[in-house]
Protein backbone atom coordinates (compact mmCIF):
# COMPACT_ATOMS: atom_id res chain seq x y z
CA UNK A 1 0.00 0.00 0.00
CA UNK A 2 1.44 3.37 -0.91
CA UNK A 3 1.32 6.37 1.07
CA UNK A 4 -1.83 8.92 0.61
CA UNK A 5 0.37 11.90 1.37
CA UNK A 6 3.50 11.52 -0.72
CA UNK A 7 1.88 8.89 -3.10
CA UNK A 8 5.72 7.33 -3.62
CA UNK A 9 6.86 5.54 -0.61
CA UNK A 10 5.52 2.46 0.86
CA UNK A 11 3.08 2.89 3.79
CA UNK A 12 3.67 1.97 7.14
CA UNK A 13 1.29 4.02 9.41
CA UNK A 14 -2.33 3.49 9.36
CA UNK A 15 -4.74 5.68 10.66
CA UNK A 16 -8.09 6.04 11.61
CA UNK A 17 -10.45 8.47 13.34
CA UNK A 18 -13.97 9.92 13.92
CA UNK A 19 -14.68 13.11 12.94
CA UNK A 20 -18.13 14.76 12.35
CA UNK A 21 -19.92 11.39 12.41
CA UNK A 22 -17.74 9.38 10.27
CA UNK A 23 -15.05 7.47 10.16
CA UNK A 24 -11.77 8.57 8.12
CA UNK A 25 -8.71 6.33 7.01
CA UNK A 26 -5.23 7.60 6.07
CA UNK A 27 -2.18 5.42 5.54
CA UNK A 28 1.00 7.26 5.61
CA UNK A 29 4.84 6.18 5.60
CA UNK A 30 7.55 6.48 8.36
CA UNK A 31 8.26 10.28 6.99
CA UNK A 32 4.91 11.55 6.25
CA UNK A 33 3.70 10.30 9.83
CA UNK A 34 6.79 11.87 11.18
CA UNK A 35 6.64 15.17 9.27
CA UNK A 36 2.24 15.71 9.93
CA UNK A 37 3.10 15.19 13.71
CA UNK A 38 1.25 12.05 14.06
CA UNK A 39 3.82 10.12 16.32
CA UNK A 40 3.42 12.95 18.65
CA UNK A 41 -0.36 12.18 19.42
CA UNK A 42 -0.92 15.04 21.40
CA UNK A 43 -0.52 17.37 18.89
CA UNK A 44 -2.62 15.44 15.91
CA UNK A 45 -5.84 16.21 14.08
CA UNK A 46 -6.20 13.72 11.33
CA UNK A 47 -9.20 16.18 9.80
CA UNK A 48 -6.46 19.03 9.44
CA UNK A 49 -4.36 16.24 7.66
CA UNK A 50 -6.26 14.94 5.14
CA UNK A 51 -7.80 19.29 4.26
CA UNK A 52 -4.01 19.98 4.13
CA UNK A 53 -3.23 17.30 2.42
CA UNK A 54 -1.75 17.34 -1.66
CA UNK A 55 -0.74 20.56 -0.74
CA UNK A 56 2.82 20.30 -0.62
CA UNK A 57 3.44 18.20 -4.31
CA UNK A 58 1.17 20.87 -5.79
CA UNK A 59 2.31 24.42 -5.40
CA UNK A 60 6.14 23.55 -5.40
CA UNK A 61 8.10 24.38 -8.46
CA UNK A 62 6.06 26.09 -10.79
CA UNK A 63 8.75 26.75 -13.34
CA UNK A 64 7.62 29.14 -16.31
CA UNK A 65 8.96 27.27 -19.18
CA UNK A 66 11.11 30.09 -20.45
CA UNK A 67 13.13 30.45 -17.90
CA UNK A 68 16.08 29.41 -17.28
CA UNK A 69 16.25 25.92 -15.25
CA UNK A 70 18.51 23.70 -13.40
CA UNK A 71 18.49 20.47 -15.28
CA UNK A 72 19.14 18.57 -12.05
CA UNK A 73 16.61 19.98 -9.39
CA UNK A 74 14.35 22.00 -10.99
CA UNK A 75 15.78 25.18 -9.29
CA UNK A 76 14.96 28.88 -11.19
CA UNK A 77 16.33 32.39 -11.52
CA UNK A 78 13.16 33.18 -10.03
CA UNK A 79 13.84 30.63 -6.88
CA UNK A 80 16.91 32.67 -6.28
CA UNK A 81 15.86 36.31 -6.42
CA UNK A 82 13.20 35.32 -4.12
CA UNK A 83 15.10 32.71 -1.73
CA UNK A 84 19.19 34.13 -1.90
CA UNK A 85 20.30 30.34 -2.14
CA UNK A 86 20.62 27.73 -4.81
CA UNK A 87 18.83 24.40 -5.56
CA UNK A 88 22.11 22.23 -5.73
CA UNK A 89 25.17 22.32 -6.09
CA UNK A 90 24.73 22.16 -10.55
CA UNK A 91 22.77 25.28 -9.78
CA UNK A 92 26.13 27.38 -9.44
CA UNK A 93 27.20 26.49 -13.09
CA UNK A 94 23.79 26.75 -14.66
CA UNK A 95 23.47 30.35 -13.36
CA UNK A 96 26.66 30.75 -13.66
CA UNK A 97 26.02 34.28 -15.41
CA UNK A 98 26.23 37.39 -13.05
CA UNK A 99 27.58 35.49 -10.20
CA UNK A 100 30.81 36.83 -10.07
CA UNK A 101 29.28 40.41 -9.75
CA UNK A 102 27.06 39.09 -6.59
CA UNK A 103 30.55 37.28 -5.17
CA UNK A 104 32.50 40.40 -5.59
CA UNK A 105 29.97 41.98 -3.47
CA UNK A 106 29.52 39.47 -1.08
CA UNK A 107 33.10 38.18 -0.54
CA UNK A 108 35.60 41.15 -2.36
CA UNK A 109 36.81 37.49 -4.14
CA UNK A 110 35.75 35.91 -6.46
CA UNK A 111 37.67 32.88 -6.47
CA UNK A 112 38.23 30.33 -3.48
CA UNK A 113 41.21 30.14 -1.86
CA UNK A 114 42.04 27.30 0.81
CA UNK A 115 41.39 23.94 1.40
CA UNK A 116 40.74 21.68 -1.14
CA UNK A 117 39.63 18.04 -1.10
CA UNK A 118 42.80 15.12 -2.24
CA UNK A 119 41.13 14.53 -5.01
CA UNK A 120 40.46 17.45 -6.33
CA UNK A 121 43.95 18.91 -5.71
CA UNK A 122 45.27 18.10 -9.20
CA UNK A 123 42.49 20.33 -10.90
CA UNK A 124 44.19 23.61 -9.12
CA UNK A 125 47.47 25.16 -11.23
CA UNK A 126 48.11 28.15 -9.07
CA UNK A 127 50.35 26.55 -6.85
CA UNK A 128 52.86 26.34 -9.38
CA UNK A 129 52.40 30.16 -10.67
CA UNK A 130 53.47 31.48 -6.78
CA UNK A 131 56.42 29.26 -6.90
CA UNK A 132 58.46 30.47 -9.83
CA UNK A 133 58.24 33.92 -8.83
CA UNK A 134 60.92 34.86 -6.33
CA UNK A 135 64.61 32.99 -5.36
CA UNK A 136 66.56 35.84 -6.83
CA UNK A 137 64.66 38.90 -4.42
CA UNK A 138 65.44 36.78 -1.04
CA UNK A 139 67.36 39.93 0.50
CA UNK A 140 64.80 41.99 -0.01
CA UNK A 141 61.61 39.78 0.77
CA UNK A 142 63.26 39.56 4.46
CA UNK A 143 63.82 43.06 5.05
CA UNK A 144 60.44 43.90 3.64
CA UNK A 145 59.15 41.57 6.41
CA UNK A 146 60.15 43.40 9.17
CA UNK A 147 59.03 46.64 7.71
CA UNK A 148 55.49 45.03 7.31
CA UNK A 149 55.69 43.37 10.38
CA UNK A 150 56.36 47.03 12.17
CA UNK A 151 53.38 48.61 10.12
CA UNK A 152 50.95 45.97 10.97
CA UNK A 153 51.55 46.57 14.79
CA UNK A 154 51.07 50.10 14.45
CA UNK A 155 47.90 49.53 12.28
CA UNK A 156 46.66 47.12 14.89
CA UNK A 157 46.79 49.67 18.02
CA UNK A 158 45.42 52.07 16.09
CA UNK A 159 42.55 49.84 15.02
CA UNK A 160 43.03 50.28 11.36
CA UNK A 161 42.14 46.57 11.27
CA UNK A 162 41.48 47.14 6.90
CA UNK A 163 45.21 48.15 6.60
CA UNK A 164 46.34 45.44 9.04
CA UNK A 165 44.43 42.59 7.77
CA UNK A 166 45.94 43.75 4.36
CA UNK A 167 49.10 43.59 5.88
CA UNK A 168 48.60 40.31 7.62
CA UNK A 169 48.15 38.64 4.30
CA UNK A 170 51.02 40.04 2.67
CA UNK A 171 53.30 38.88 5.84
CA UNK A 172 51.69 35.21 5.44
CA UNK A 173 52.29 35.50 1.72
CA UNK A 174 55.69 36.32 2.25
CA UNK A 175 56.71 34.17 4.64
CA UNK A 176 55.36 30.65 2.81
CA UNK A 177 57.70 32.20 0.08
CA UNK A 178 60.19 31.88 2.14
CA UNK A 179 59.74 29.43 3.56
CA UNK A 180 58.80 26.89 0.06
CA UNK A 181 62.01 28.81 -1.27
CA UNK A 182 64.08 27.98 1.68
CA UNK A 183 63.43 24.42 1.75
CA UNK B 1 24.43 8.00 24.81
CA UNK B 2 20.90 8.67 25.89
CA UNK B 3 19.86 12.40 25.75
CA UNK B 4 19.18 12.26 29.15
CA UNK B 5 22.58 11.24 30.06
CA UNK B 6 23.99 14.52 27.54
CA UNK B 7 21.65 16.63 29.75
CA UNK B 8 22.65 16.00 32.91
CA UNK B 9 26.47 16.75 31.64
CA UNK B 10 26.93 20.11 31.50
CA UNK B 11 29.21 21.26 27.62
CA UNK B 12 33.08 21.07 27.86
CA UNK B 13 32.75 24.55 27.56
CA UNK B 14 30.57 25.41 30.04
CA UNK B 15 32.64 23.58 32.89
CA UNK B 16 36.31 24.51 31.95
CA UNK B 17 38.45 27.76 31.33
CA UNK B 18 40.59 28.35 28.29
CA UNK B 19 43.35 31.03 27.50
CA UNK B 20 42.08 34.29 28.28
CA UNK B 21 39.22 33.00 29.59
CA UNK B 22 38.79 36.49 31.73
CA UNK B 23 37.21 38.06 28.38
CA UNK B 24 37.35 34.92 25.51
CA UNK B 25 34.18 32.66 26.87
CA UNK B 26 34.12 30.42 24.25
CA UNK B 27 35.28 29.93 20.43
CA UNK B 28 33.52 28.23 17.60
CA UNK B 29 34.49 27.27 14.51
CA UNK B 30 31.75 25.53 12.07
CA UNK B 31 32.27 24.22 8.34
CA UNK B 32 29.49 23.62 5.68
CA UNK B 33 29.30 21.04 3.52
CA UNK B 34 27.16 19.37 0.95
CA UNK B 35 26.90 16.57 -1.31
CA UNK B 36 26.75 16.15 -4.99
CA UNK B 37 23.78 14.48 -6.41
CA UNK B 38 21.30 15.57 -3.97
CA UNK B 39 19.41 18.78 -3.79
CA UNK B 40 20.23 21.54 -0.70
CA UNK B 41 18.23 20.75 2.30
CA UNK B 42 15.82 23.98 1.42
CA UNK B 43 14.73 22.72 -1.34
CA UNK B 44 15.06 18.88 -1.25
CA UNK B 45 11.85 17.14 0.19
CA UNK B 46 11.38 15.23 2.72
CA UNK B 47 12.01 11.80 1.21
CA UNK B 48 15.44 13.01 -0.96
CA UNK B 49 16.41 14.50 2.87
CA UNK B 50 15.60 11.38 4.89
CA UNK B 51 18.20 9.43 1.90
CA UNK B 52 21.49 12.23 2.60
CA UNK B 53 20.76 11.69 6.48
CA UNK B 54 20.46 7.74 5.55
CA UNK B 55 23.70 7.74 3.84
CA UNK B 56 25.64 10.26 5.94
CA UNK B 57 24.51 9.31 9.83
CA UNK B 58 26.01 6.15 9.79
CA UNK B 59 29.29 7.70 8.26
CA UNK B 60 29.43 10.37 11.28
CA UNK B 61 29.11 7.78 13.55
CA UNK B 62 31.91 5.40 12.63
CA UNK B 63 33.90 8.48 13.65
CA UNK B 64 36.67 8.18 16.77
CA UNK B 65 35.92 11.71 17.71
CA UNK B 66 31.96 10.19 17.62
CA UNK B 67 32.85 7.35 20.05
CA UNK B 68 29.80 7.03 22.20
CA UNK B 69 27.82 10.06 20.34
CA UNK B 70 24.70 11.63 21.15
CA UNK B 71 22.97 11.13 17.75
CA UNK B 72 19.04 12.00 17.11
CA UNK B 73 16.67 12.99 14.89
CA UNK B 74 14.98 15.98 15.18
CA UNK B 75 11.48 14.88 14.87
CA UNK B 76 12.34 12.91 17.68
CA UNK B 77 12.93 15.11 20.45
CA UNK B 78 11.02 17.33 22.09
CA UNK B 79 10.53 20.92 21.99
CA UNK B 80 11.98 21.71 25.06
CA UNK B 81 14.97 19.26 24.55
CA UNK B 82 15.56 21.25 21.38
CA UNK B 83 15.65 24.36 23.12
CA UNK B 84 18.49 23.27 25.53
CA UNK B 85 20.89 22.12 22.28
CA UNK B 86 20.03 25.42 21.11
CA UNK B 87 21.08 27.40 24.42
CA UNK B 88 24.00 25.13 24.58
CA UNK B 89 25.15 26.78 21.22
CA UNK B 90 24.81 23.06 19.96
CA UNK B 91 22.49 23.31 16.96
CA UNK B 92 20.75 26.53 15.36
CA UNK B 93 17.62 27.71 16.12
CA UNK B 94 16.98 27.40 12.75
CA UNK B 95 17.41 23.25 13.18
CA UNK B 96 15.46 23.03 16.53
CA UNK B 97 12.61 23.76 14.19
CA UNK B 98 13.47 21.06 11.14
CA UNK B 99 10.81 18.06 10.61
CA UNK B 100 11.43 15.20 9.14
CA UNK B 101 15.09 13.91 7.59
CA UNK B 102 17.33 16.53 9.89
CA UNK B 103 19.43 15.42 12.66
CA UNK B 104 22.24 15.86 14.86
CA UNK B 105 25.00 14.14 15.77
CA UNK B 106 27.59 15.24 18.88
CA UNK B 107 30.46 13.60 21.21
CA UNK B 108 30.59 13.17 24.61
CA UNK B 109 32.16 16.30 25.77
CA UNK B 110 29.44 18.17 23.64
CA UNK B 111 32.52 20.14 21.77
CA UNK B 112 31.54 18.61 18.13
CA UNK B 113 28.69 18.92 16.87
CA UNK B 114 27.01 18.41 13.58
CA UNK B 115 23.83 19.52 11.91
CA UNK B 116 22.35 16.57 8.90
CA UNK B 117 20.46 18.97 6.70
CA UNK B 118 20.24 22.48 8.22
CA UNK B 119 20.88 24.62 5.80
CA UNK B 120 23.35 22.46 4.27
CA UNK B 121 23.75 19.05 4.24
CA UNK B 122 26.27 18.99 6.49
CA UNK B 123 27.09 22.13 9.38
CA UNK B 124 30.15 20.92 11.54
CA UNK B 125 30.78 22.68 14.60
CA UNK B 126 33.56 22.50 16.97
CA UNK B 127 33.35 24.71 20.15
CA UNK B 128 36.14 25.30 22.49
CA UNK B 129 36.34 27.45 25.95
CA UNK B 130 38.47 30.64 26.22
CA UNK B 131 40.56 32.13 23.07
CA UNK B 132 41.05 28.58 20.75
CA UNK B 133 39.93 29.22 17.54
CA UNK B 134 42.59 27.75 15.44
CA UNK B 135 42.11 24.61 17.11
CA UNK B 136 39.09 24.44 17.38
CA UNK B 137 39.44 24.70 13.23
CA UNK B 138 41.80 22.17 13.80
CA UNK B 139 39.97 19.51 15.17
CA UNK B 140 37.31 20.19 12.79
CA UNK B 141 39.39 20.08 9.88
CA UNK B 142 40.61 16.47 10.70
CA UNK B 143 37.16 15.27 10.87
CA UNK B 144 36.59 17.08 7.40
CA UNK B 145 39.24 15.01 5.98
CA UNK B 146 38.26 11.82 7.06
CA UNK B 147 34.56 12.49 6.14
CA UNK B 148 36.25 14.04 2.19
CA UNK B 149 37.25 10.07 1.75
CA UNK B 150 33.48 8.58 2.55
CA UNK B 151 31.33 11.28 1.05
CA UNK B 152 31.21 12.94 -2.20
CA UNK B 153 31.44 16.55 -1.43
CA UNK B 154 29.83 19.33 -3.84
CA UNK B 155 33.50 21.40 -4.26
CA UNK B 156 34.15 23.14 -7.53
CA UNK B 157 38.04 24.49 -8.08
CA UNK B 158 37.23 27.92 -8.57
CA UNK B 159 34.20 28.75 -5.95
CA UNK B 160 35.41 25.90 -3.45
CA UNK B 161 32.68 24.05 -1.21
CA UNK B 162 29.51 24.72 -2.89
CA UNK B 163 27.42 26.12 -0.06
CA UNK B 164 22.90 26.57 -0.40
CA UNK B 165 23.63 30.17 0.27
CA UNK B 166 26.66 32.01 -1.53
CA UNK B 167 27.22 34.15 1.65
CA UNK B 168 29.08 30.39 2.55
CA UNK B 169 30.53 30.01 -0.65
CA UNK B 170 34.44 28.86 -0.47
CA UNK B 171 35.63 27.64 2.75
CA UNK B 172 32.40 27.56 3.86
CA UNK B 173 33.79 28.62 7.45
CA UNK B 174 32.54 30.42 9.87
CA UNK B 175 34.42 31.31 12.69
CA UNK B 176 33.72 32.75 15.85
CA UNK B 177 34.36 33.95 19.91
CA UNK B 178 32.28 35.00 22.65
CA UNK B 179 33.52 38.20 24.15
CA UNK B 180 32.57 39.19 27.76
CA UNK B 181 33.64 42.86 27.21
CA UNK B 182 31.40 44.89 29.97
CA UNK B 183 34.48 47.82 30.30
CA UNK B 184 33.99 48.85 26.36
CA UNK B 185 30.15 49.21 27.45
CA UNK B 186 30.50 50.87 30.48
CA UNK B 187 33.11 53.73 28.60
CA UNK B 188 31.08 53.61 25.73
CA UNK B 189 33.86 52.65 23.26
CA UNK B 190 31.99 49.48 22.20
CA UNK B 191 30.06 51.29 19.47
CA UNK B 192 33.53 52.36 18.08
CA UNK B 193 35.27 49.11 18.59
CA UNK B 194 32.42 47.74 16.73
CA UNK B 195 32.36 49.75 13.79
CA UNK B 196 36.18 49.44 13.54
CA UNK B 197 35.58 45.18 13.44
CA UNK B 198 32.85 45.81 10.42
CA UNK B 199 35.16 47.88 8.43
CA UNK B 200 37.09 44.78 7.36
CA UNK B 201 34.44 42.28 7.17
CA UNK B 202 34.02 40.86 10.94
CA UNK B 203 30.50 41.03 12.36
CA UNK B 204 29.64 41.95 15.96
CA UNK B 205 26.58 40.81 17.59
CA UNK B 206 25.21 41.13 20.82
CA UNK B 207 24.57 37.51 22.11
CA UNK B 208 21.49 37.95 23.46
CA UNK B 209 18.43 40.30 23.09
CA UNK B 210 16.94 42.32 20.41
CA UNK B 211 19.22 44.86 17.83
CA UNK B 212 22.00 46.75 19.54
CA UNK B 213 21.10 45.70 23.37
CA UNK B 214 23.61 43.58 24.02
CA UNK B 215 22.37 41.55 27.36
CA UNK B 216 25.19 40.37 30.02
CA UNK B 217 27.76 42.45 28.14
CA UNK B 218 28.90 39.24 25.62
CA UNK B 219 29.22 39.84 22.23
CA UNK B 220 30.00 37.38 19.32
CA UNK B 221 32.60 38.76 16.71
CA UNK B 222 32.95 36.37 13.33
CA UNK B 223 33.62 36.44 9.78
CA UNK B 224 31.33 37.65 7.65
CA UNK B 225 33.19 36.32 4.19
CA UNK B 226 34.40 32.55 3.09
CA UNK B 227 35.80 33.61 -0.38
CA UNK B 228 38.90 34.27 -1.52
CA UNK B 229 40.90 33.89 1.69
CA UNK B 230 42.10 30.14 3.33
CA UNK B 231 40.98 29.32 6.63
CA UNK B 232 44.38 30.07 8.61
CA UNK B 233 43.75 33.90 7.42
CA UNK B 234 40.55 34.39 8.28
CA UNK B 235 41.16 32.82 11.81
CA UNK B 236 44.39 34.84 12.14
CA UNK B 237 43.03 38.20 10.85
CA UNK B 238 39.66 37.45 13.36
CA UNK B 239 42.39 36.48 16.29
CA UNK B 240 44.76 40.07 15.84
CA UNK B 241 41.08 41.90 15.81
CA UNK B 242 40.08 39.84 19.47
CA UNK B 243 43.74 40.58 20.73
CA UNK B 244 43.10 43.68 20.27
CA UNK B 245 39.77 44.25 21.60
CA UNK B 246 40.91 42.37 24.44
CA UNK B 247 43.56 44.48 25.57
CA UNK B 248 40.75 47.65 24.77
CA UNK B 249 38.61 45.69 27.26
CA UNK B 250 42.00 45.67 29.91
CA UNK B 251 42.64 49.31 29.36
CA UNK B 252 38.67 50.34 29.68
CA UNK B 253 39.03 48.26 32.97
CA UNK B 254 42.31 50.19 34.08
CA UNK B 255 41.09 53.18 33.31
CA UNK B 256 37.38 52.75 35.24
CA UNK B 257 39.35 51.96 38.20
CA UNK B 258 41.43 54.78 38.03
CA UNK B 259 38.29 57.32 37.38
CA UNK B 260 35.31 56.18 38.49
CA UNK B 261 35.59 53.41 41.04
CA UNK B 262 32.33 54.10 42.86
CA UNK B 263 30.88 53.67 39.97
CA UNK B 264 32.66 49.94 39.73
CA UNK B 265 31.77 49.57 43.40
CA UNK B 266 28.54 50.04 42.97
CA UNK B 267 27.63 47.96 39.85
CA UNK B 268 29.54 44.96 41.45
CA UNK B 269 27.41 45.21 45.01
CA UNK B 270 24.41 45.75 43.61
CA UNK B 271 24.65 42.80 41.16
CA UNK B 272 25.80 41.14 44.37
CA UNK B 273 23.04 42.44 46.60
CA UNK B 274 20.08 41.15 44.12
CA UNK B 275 21.61 37.91 42.88
CA UNK B 276 22.06 36.57 46.23
CA UNK B 277 18.99 37.85 47.44
CA UNK B 278 16.26 37.64 44.43
CA UNK B 279 12.84 35.53 44.71
CA UNK B 280 11.79 36.54 41.33
CA UNK B 281 14.19 37.75 38.05
CA UNK B 282 13.67 38.39 34.89
CA UNK B 283 16.54 37.06 32.40
CA UNK B 284 17.53 40.20 31.75
CA UNK B 285 17.93 41.28 34.92
CA UNK B 286 19.94 38.26 35.78
CA UNK B 287 22.33 38.46 32.72
CA UNK B 288 22.96 41.80 33.48
CA UNK B 289 24.17 40.88 37.60
CA UNK B 290 25.41 38.20 36.29
CA UNK B 291 27.97 40.12 34.08
CA UNK B 292 28.81 42.58 36.90
CA UNK B 293 30.02 39.87 39.33
CA UNK B 294 32.00 38.43 36.56
CA UNK B 295 33.98 41.33 36.15
CA UNK B 296 34.11 41.50 39.82
CA UNK B 297 35.84 37.95 39.88
CA UNK B 298 38.19 39.68 37.15
CA UNK B 299 38.97 42.73 39.41
CA UNK B 300 39.57 41.06 42.24
CA UNK B 301 36.32 42.02 44.30
CA UNK B 302 35.11 37.66 44.25
CA UNK B 303 37.00 35.03 44.29
CA UNK B 304 38.25 33.90 40.86
CA UNK B 305 36.64 30.40 40.86
CA UNK B 306 33.58 32.18 40.78
CA UNK B 307 33.51 32.78 37.44
CA UNK B 308 32.82 29.14 36.44
CA UNK B 309 29.85 29.05 38.33
CA UNK B 310 28.82 32.35 37.21
CA UNK B 311 29.74 30.53 33.36
CA UNK B 312 27.32 27.67 34.06
CA UNK B 313 24.39 29.80 35.41
CA UNK B 314 24.95 31.79 32.22
CA UNK B 315 23.14 28.76 30.14
CA UNK B 316 21.58 27.24 33.40
CA UNK B 317 18.85 29.98 33.59
CA UNK B 318 17.58 29.77 29.93
CA UNK B 319 14.05 29.16 29.84
CA UNK B 320 14.40 25.71 28.65
CA UNK B 321 17.24 24.78 31.05
CA UNK B 322 15.09 26.03 33.49
CA UNK B 323 11.97 23.60 32.11
CA UNK B 324 14.64 20.54 32.29
CA UNK B 325 15.26 21.37 35.91
CA UNK B 326 12.02 21.52 37.19
CA UNK B 327 10.94 18.37 34.57
CA UNK B 328 7.74 20.24 33.50
CA UNK B 329 6.63 23.13 31.67
CA UNK B 330 6.78 26.26 33.21
CA UNK B 331 5.22 29.46 32.92
CA UNK B 332 7.02 32.65 32.49
CA UNK B 333 6.40 33.87 35.93
CA UNK B 334 7.15 30.62 37.43
CA UNK B 335 10.27 30.43 35.73
CA UNK B 336 11.40 34.14 36.99
CA UNK B 337 10.66 32.08 40.72
CA UNK B 338 12.92 28.87 39.76
CA UNK B 339 15.81 31.20 37.90
CA UNK B 340 16.13 33.52 41.39
CA UNK B 341 15.97 29.94 43.30
CA UNK B 342 18.84 28.47 40.94
CA UNK B 343 20.92 31.61 41.03
CA UNK B 344 20.84 32.08 45.30
CA UNK B 345 21.75 28.26 45.54
CA UNK B 346 24.62 28.18 43.28
CA UNK B 347 25.96 31.55 44.46
CA UNK B 348 25.55 30.14 48.23
CA UNK B 349 29.28 30.50 48.36
CA UNK B 350 30.03 33.69 46.84
CA UNK B 351 31.55 36.06 49.51
CA UNK B 352 30.75 40.08 49.83
CA UNK B 353 32.78 41.83 47.54
CA UNK B 354 36.00 42.71 48.60
CA UNK B 355 37.13 46.27 47.40
CA UNK B 356 40.27 46.87 49.29
CA UNK B 357 42.09 46.62 46.07
CA UNK B 358 41.04 50.19 44.87
CA UNK B 359 39.94 51.68 48.26
CA UNK B 360 43.11 53.88 48.29
CA UNK B 361 42.09 55.55 45.35
CA UNK B 362 38.76 56.72 46.81
CA UNK B 363 39.19 59.72 47.72
CA UNK B 364 40.23 60.97 44.63
CA UNK B 365 36.54 59.94 43.34
CA UNK B 366 34.97 63.03 43.83
CA UNK B 367 34.20 65.12 41.08
CA UNK B 368 33.76 62.99 37.76
ZN1 LIG C 1 4.88 9.65 2.36
ZN1 LIG D 1 20.20 22.76 -9.17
Amino acid sequence: MICDVCQSEKATVFLSQMADGKLQKVNLCKICADDKGVTDPTGFALTDMLEGMGEESVTEKPAQPDELTCPSCGFTQTHFKKTGRFGCARCYSVFNEGLEGLLEAMHKHTEHSGKTPTHFEDLIPEKMEIEEVEEVHEQTNEEKLVELKESLNASVEAEDYEEAARLRDAISQLESQLEDSGQ
Amino acid sequence: MRFSTLLKKPAEWMRVSGPESDIVITSRVRLARNLVGHSFPGWADKHERSEVMEDVRPVLEELSEMKDSFSEEMTKLTAIEKQVLVERHLISREHAAKGPGCATVMNRNQTISIMINEEDHLRMQAIRPGLQLLSAFKSLDGIDSILEEELPYAFDPKFGYLTACPTNLGTGMRASAMLHLPGLVLSEQINQTIQAANRIGLAVRGLYGEGTEALANLFQVSNQTTLGKSEESVIENLAMVIENMIKNEHNARHKMLEDSPTMIQDQCGRAYAVLKHAHIISSKEALNHLSMIRLGCDLGFFPEEERESINLLLTEIQPAHLQISAKRKLTPEERDILRADIIRTNLKGLTEPEFSSIITERDTDEDE
